[in-house]
């Protein structure tokens, strides 16, 4: 038994989980109902606490004290099932993700796998589960209409996730996450290829391809974690809430946690393969030093808060999609641009022979 | 009958929607900014700041009764608010002036005025139709209780929210 990779695992996911994830999805949250005043020159939650910073302790008691209501006319096994359902995909999507370099020797990632970006697909499709079942579950139309509608989103929106990281994993030979990382420190972030190398052509024209994939996998991400403008599940004004309509207490805020541990997850998958991961020019990774380790977590972590700023910045700036047209933007527009995009990748690649 | 309303024809560029997008996302941020520098200056804190200084004038608030500047309680239970009140939030019990007071020759006075400002709507009819000007909407507010009878303000509190009020007429003053 190996047992200093057992404790360290168990130390990472723990500490990931109370110390990093759960806080972070209680404060986005919170960030979320700020940003969104403050873009509407409003103030939001700002009583509880200096700035409003104790909000989320305040919300997180008032939900675990509401009654915890369920209809009769439910299905009660799956209906207890799909909130859960609907929170730990989305959580244990980051296993795979290297959130820093290594810290005393120990590399910050709960597991290396090889399969690294299928595992998160396969997890991220379980996703829709949770929304489904809930739908389902309720017995009742709205949510069913919500659930519906989020089964066939993801469906249309995966094509695209899935066709957008090709041209990453063709530049880099496998899938293993940490070596994406490991590729972007030594050829320049996957948006920007030329940085570093400023006199080669190849580098300039592969930026093009690599910037339109993460622009078609950032918006694949929108969709998937069914976030404004693609939040056609939980239409408030068309669904009456979609598939959460008929949950109420900590069942309810396991879907709302489990949207923004999505949204979470999300922005860290597309920080690693597009972003640099935890990596900044110019700071050192974790073997010169446990500061520096330090330093890297908290470099992926800012990149992570960033993206997850413009995933609200976005939310409070477009309107919803109508149905048909969030289907003809899936299927008609990104579908083929990624689709191209590999091909023009995989034609650089071969030319200039990176 | 219904009208079909003309779709407007898009060129390439708006049927991109990125220009559209790109605007549209300007805006949002030029706001956040402004409200992260300060800029912008919309809500008002509210148990920290108020209105207060800047209430107009005709601002009709809580209703009181007043003193003069004889410190006599300037209403003469006629009743007349009582009367005129639209939600009857008056109450009124008259009492007679004993023949020693040096306001005698007033001969009645309010020994319970109760408004039950639960019911009141500060619409100022009181104010209007008294002819003693006894009764004036101050600039009170923020009228709060825990409990229905909290509510109601007896004549006590109705005095201490008028207060003495000053350049009104004394007509039941010894000279006159």
């Amino acid at each position: 038994m190996d047992y200093f990779l057992i404790t360290t695992s168990l130390l990472k996911i723990v500490g990931m989980l109370v110390v990093v994830i759960l806080p972070m999805v209680s404060y986005s949250v919170y960030a979320e109902r700020r940003v969104s005043a403050f873009m509407q020159d409003r103030l939001g939650p700002n009583r509880v606490g200096p700035a409003g910073l104790f909000q989320p302790i305040a919300d997180i008691f008032k939900l675990l004290l509401k009654e915890d209501f369920s209809p009769r006319h439910v299905n009660t096994f799956y209906y207890w099932l799909a909130p859960c359902l609907a929170l730990v995909p989305a959580i244990i999507t980051i296993a795979v993700v290297p959130f820093g370099s290594t810290l005393l020797g120990v590399p910050m990632v709960i597991a290396d796998i090889n399969v690294g970006i299928l595992y998160v697909f396969a997890i991220a499709s379980l996703g829709v589960y949770g929304i489904v079942l809930a739908g389902w579950a309720s017995n009742s139309k709205y949510p069913f209409l919500g659930g519906v509608r989020s089964s066939s989103q993801m469906i249309s929106y995966e094509l695209s996730l899935g066709l957008a990281v090709i041209p990453v994993f063709l530049l880099v030979g496998n899938l293993r996450l940490t070596s994406v990382v490991r590729y972007q420190i030594e050829h320049g972030w996957m948006i920007a290829p030329f940085i570093g190398d400023w006199m080669n052509l190849g580098k300039w024209l592969l930026a093009i391809p690599m910037i339109i994939s993460f622009v078609v996998f950032t918006i694949a991400v929108f969709a998937e974690t069914n976030r404004l403008p693609f939040d056609l599940p939980e239409a408030e004004q068309e669904l009456a809430g979609g598939y959460h309509t008929e949950y109420s207490s900590m069942k309810f805020a396991l879907f709302f946690l489990g949207e923004y541990a999505a949204m979470i997850s999300g922005s860290a998958v597309i920080v690693t393969l597009f972003l640099g991961g935890w990596h900044f020019p110019g700071i050192p990774d974790g073997s010169h030093g446990w500061i520096f380790g330090l330093i890297n977590i908290a470099v992926f972590f800012a990149k992570v808060a960033a993206l997850i700023f413009v995933f609200m910045w976005v939310r409070w700036t477009l309107p919803r999609f109508r149905y048909d047209q969030l289907m003809r933007l899936g299927w008609l527009f990104f579908f083929e641009i990624a689709l191209v995009n590999i091909f023009l990748v995989a034609i650089i690649v071969a030319y200039f022979r990176f | 009958m219904a009208i079909t309303v003309a779709r407007p024809k898009l060129n390439w560029r708006e049927r991109m929607y990125l220009p559209a997008i790109a605007a549209g996302m300007a805006i949002t941020i030029k706001h956040f900014k402004n409200m992260i520098l300060g800029r912008t200056k919309v809500t008002m804190q509210y148990p920290e700041e108020k209105w207060d200084s800047s209430m107009p004038e005709h601002y009709r608030g809580a209703p009181a009764l007043v003193r003069d500047t004889d410190g006599r309680v300037r209403c003469v239970a006629c009743q007349l608010c009582e009367f005129i009140c639209p939600p009857r939030a008056i109450k009124i019990v008259a009492g007679e002036i004993p023949s020693t007071d040096r306001f005698a020759k007033v001969e009645k006075y309010p020994e319970e005025f109760d408004i039950d400002m639960v019911r009141c709507i500060f619409c100022g009819m009181c104010e209007e139709v008294c002819p003693e000007q006894a009764i004036f909407l101050r600039k009170d507010y923020a009228i709060t209780g825990f409990t229905r009878d909290e509510m109601v303000h007896h004549k006590e509190k109705l005095l201490e929210i008028g207060g003495v009020m000053h350049g009104v007429v004394l007509k039941w003053n010894e000279k006159k």
